[in-house]
């Protein structure tokens, strides 16, 4: 664990290396940086446009957005393998999208239409779509912790080399599952990447305020899991860390735990009117530390894009949730008579 | 056909299901060298190995949890809760996330799970491992809930919860697990969802199940004696409830007992009278219908209040005779 954190204060010391020689240790071509931002857009975009919705009045219930979280998702999914098992937990959107989702399939079940993945029964909280390996968004805060567990040991058993990634915010590192699997997971040497996004607030609790000891990662030590807390609005960071922990974890060494320190945009849900923080805060997170600004500033001073092929992106990201929505309102709703369906297998 | 225990059959189903389904494995606490905390799993570890019986640390929900992933993946895990009680510690695993999972991911998934839990009073051992939790598992539309009352029917029916698709709670009854009876050495199952008329009768129906049924049996076998012929149906499986073989029985006796040993109120005697008297069986009924469930107290250790606090054979015996007889 010495070794980890020995590790992570060298890093801080190379943070003054410069993009493009970070992007070039880490053998990152144009084109996957590029891709990167392509994702970051489109996640964004997905929840601009879920907030419009909203106030439009097309969204039956609540959702949970990711918008300025963007790095993690993007950062997570070039890390692993398409085949990889993915647990997500209620504000999943951007790990959906960064998984490779049809976003029309996603819009539709946001807005409850039955071409949705899930047919409208499950909405913004509960998409899944088994085929791609996405094994479901959770309602019930670290739901999900627990059922690593289970993947991670079918993986083992089944001599596969795929790995289990479980994703969960700093709220539900403070359920007892957490420990639970933490426990069993480091037990069995399982094949599972826990990833804590730590967007500073469970709903209006203050992580500060609800975790005795931070960061959260360092309770890896307590299972002896190895574990890592980065900038997760550094997108280049967050892939690295994946990467290390992804290698480890597909070794057979067993389970991996990285926390990212990120910040939600919107409120916890649409109920919330940011009563437990400053608008100088939000503010704050993002003029200067937004992960997509930062990316695309790296972006245009390496040359890799320049401003008008950005927006260029930046627009075709923005098509295609338009076109998802298009999509979305024109299909139709789940017909009545079937409300009795998929009780039972 | 050979005479084994109830605990044996529920073994023995699991050791040849796990000879023909490599994808079946065992899961829970103490279930290894030490057999579990009934000795149910005696024996398994040495046939099958750590992998496919693995020894679990305390930690009931991600027990639970644990089935649920692997079942993702196409396992067939089989976990034990090790006393009834325990489940609460496991319901959010149960009821949110195995539960719901095939139907709020639209058919998308299902989670083919079994969940051994042994319940029921009898044993000493107090109010957090004697309670009949079944009731409370009947409420969760996408579970099933089993409650074998003898070997043939917990070897029938664990063969058909672990070929099941969907999450089923199997609900063992501790004082049960020594009682013998037939039991076919070979492959069978028996139909989710089915009651069984145990024993034919004209004058009245009485619904009970796990050891409630043995009493009834008993009870009946009395009453014959004086001409009065009870009909005992044991329903097998809580959920679904077969309620139509039990409204078919009171069309013909005219008259309804449920007994179990779960507490009274909310008990699943409610909801089996409601079916009754919410069908066209209710023109056939000419007394009260009846249920006689364990007290509204929390199972209590000494050995008389323990005996006192579900309902006795006596006590059965004398609510038919009330009903038949035309005093209730």
């Amino acid at each position: 664990m010495t070794k980890q954190k020995e590790r992570n204060k060298e890093k801080m010391e190379v943070d003054r290396e410069s993009f493009r020689d970070q992007v070039s240790r880490l053998k990152l071509k144009d084109e996957t940086l590029i891709g990167l931002y392509r994702t970051m857009a489109t996640v964004r975009h997905f929840e601009l446009m879920a907030d419009k919705l909203y106030a439009a009045g097309k969204v039956h219930g609540t959702m949970h957005l990711s918008a300025g979280q963007e790095a993690v998702a993007a950062g997570i999914s070039l890390a692993v393998r398409q085949d990889d098992y993915f647990i997500n937990h209620h504000r999943g959107h951007g790990h959906f999208i960064a998984k490779g989702a049809d976003i029309n399939l996603m819009m539709a079940e946001f807005i409850g239409r039955d071409t949705g993945y899930n047919h409208g029964r499950g909405g913004s909280m509960h998409i899944a779509d088994f085929q791609s390996h996405n094994l479901g968004a959770n309602g019930i805060v670290g739901g999900g912790i627990p059922q690593a567990v289970g993947v991670g040991l079918a993986l083992q058993m089944q001599k596969r080399d795929e790995i289990c990634i479980c994703v969960f915010g700093d709220g539900a590192a403070n359920e007892g599952v957490f420990h639970e699997a933490m426990n069993m997971a480091a037990l069995w040497k399982l094949p599972i990447l826990y990833v804590c996004e730590n967007n500073k607030y469970g709903m209006s609790m203050d992580v500060e305020r609800a975790t005795s000891k931070l960061p959260i990662a360092q309770r890896g030590d307590a299972y002896g899991i190895p574990w890592a807390c980065v900038d997760g609005n550094d997108v280049v960071e967050v892939y690295e860390a994946m990467k290390t922990a992804a290698e480890h974890v597909r070794s057979g060494k067993g389970p991996y735990f990285v926390e990212t320190i990120t910040y939600r945009y919107f409120g916890h849900s649409k109920s919330d009117r940011n009563l437990y923080r400053s608008r100088e805060e939000i503010e704050d997170w993002k003029q200067n530390r937004d992960p997509i600004m930062r990316f695309t500033k790296h972006l245009l001073q390496s040359e890799i894009l320049d401003e008008a092929q950005a927006q260029e992106i930046d627009n075709q990201a923005e098509q295609v949730i338009v076109k998802a929505v298009e999509f979305a309102e024109a299909s139709p709703e789940p017909d009545l008579s079937t409300v009795l369906e998929y009780v039972y297998a | 056909m050979p005479e084994i225990s109830y605990l044996e059959a529920i073994r023995q189903a699991l050791w040849q299901e796990m000879k023909r389904d490599e994808r079946v494995f065992l899961l829970g606490e103490d279930i290894g060298r030490y057999g579990g905390a009934f000795g149910l799993t005696h024996g398994m570890l040495d046939e099958f190995g750590p992998e496919r019986v693995r020894e679990t640390p305390i930690s009931e929900a991600t027990i639970v949890a644990t089935a649920i992933g692997a079942s993702l993946l196409g396992m067939r895990p089989v976990a034990e809760i090790m006393f009834m009680d325990f489940v609460f510690l496991a319901l959010d695993q149960i009821v949110n996330q195995a539960a719901k999972m095939h139907f709020m991911f639209g058919g998308r998934t299902n989670v083919p799970i079994v969940i051994r839990m042994p319940g029921g009073s009898g044993a000493g051992a107090a109010s957090q491992h004697s309670q009949s939790l079944e009731s409370i598992l009947m409420h969760f539309p996408g579970l099933k809930v089993i409650n074998p009352s003898t070997p043939y029917d917990a070897k029938g029916l664990m063969l058909s919860a672990i070929r099941d698709p969907n999450p089923v709670c199997f609900v063992e009854h501790k004082i049960l697990y020594k009682t013998k009876g037939e039991v076919p050495e070979g492959d069978y199952t028996i139909p989710i969802g089915v009651a069984e008329i145990k024993r034919p009768g004209r004058d009245i129906t009485v619904v009970a199940n796990n050891i409630m049924v043995m009493k009834t049996l008993a009870v009946a076998e009395n009453l014959a004696k004086d001409g009065i012929e009870v009909e005992v149906i044991d329903p097998r499986t809580l959920l679904p409830l077969d309620t139509e073989t039990i409204i078919n029985s009171v069309r013909r006796t005219g008259r309804l007992l449920v007994v179990h040993e779960a507490c009274r109120t909310g008990g699943w005697a409610g909801e089996v009278i409601a079916s009754v008297v919410g069908s066209p069986a209710f023109d056939y009924i000419d007394t009260p219908v009846r249920r006689l469930g364990g007290k509204d107290i929390p199972i209590p250790y000494n050995r008389g209040l323990e005996k006192i606090a579900i309902p006795q054979s006596s006590e059965i015996e004398q609510e038919i005779r009330d009903m038949v007889e035309g005093r209730i």
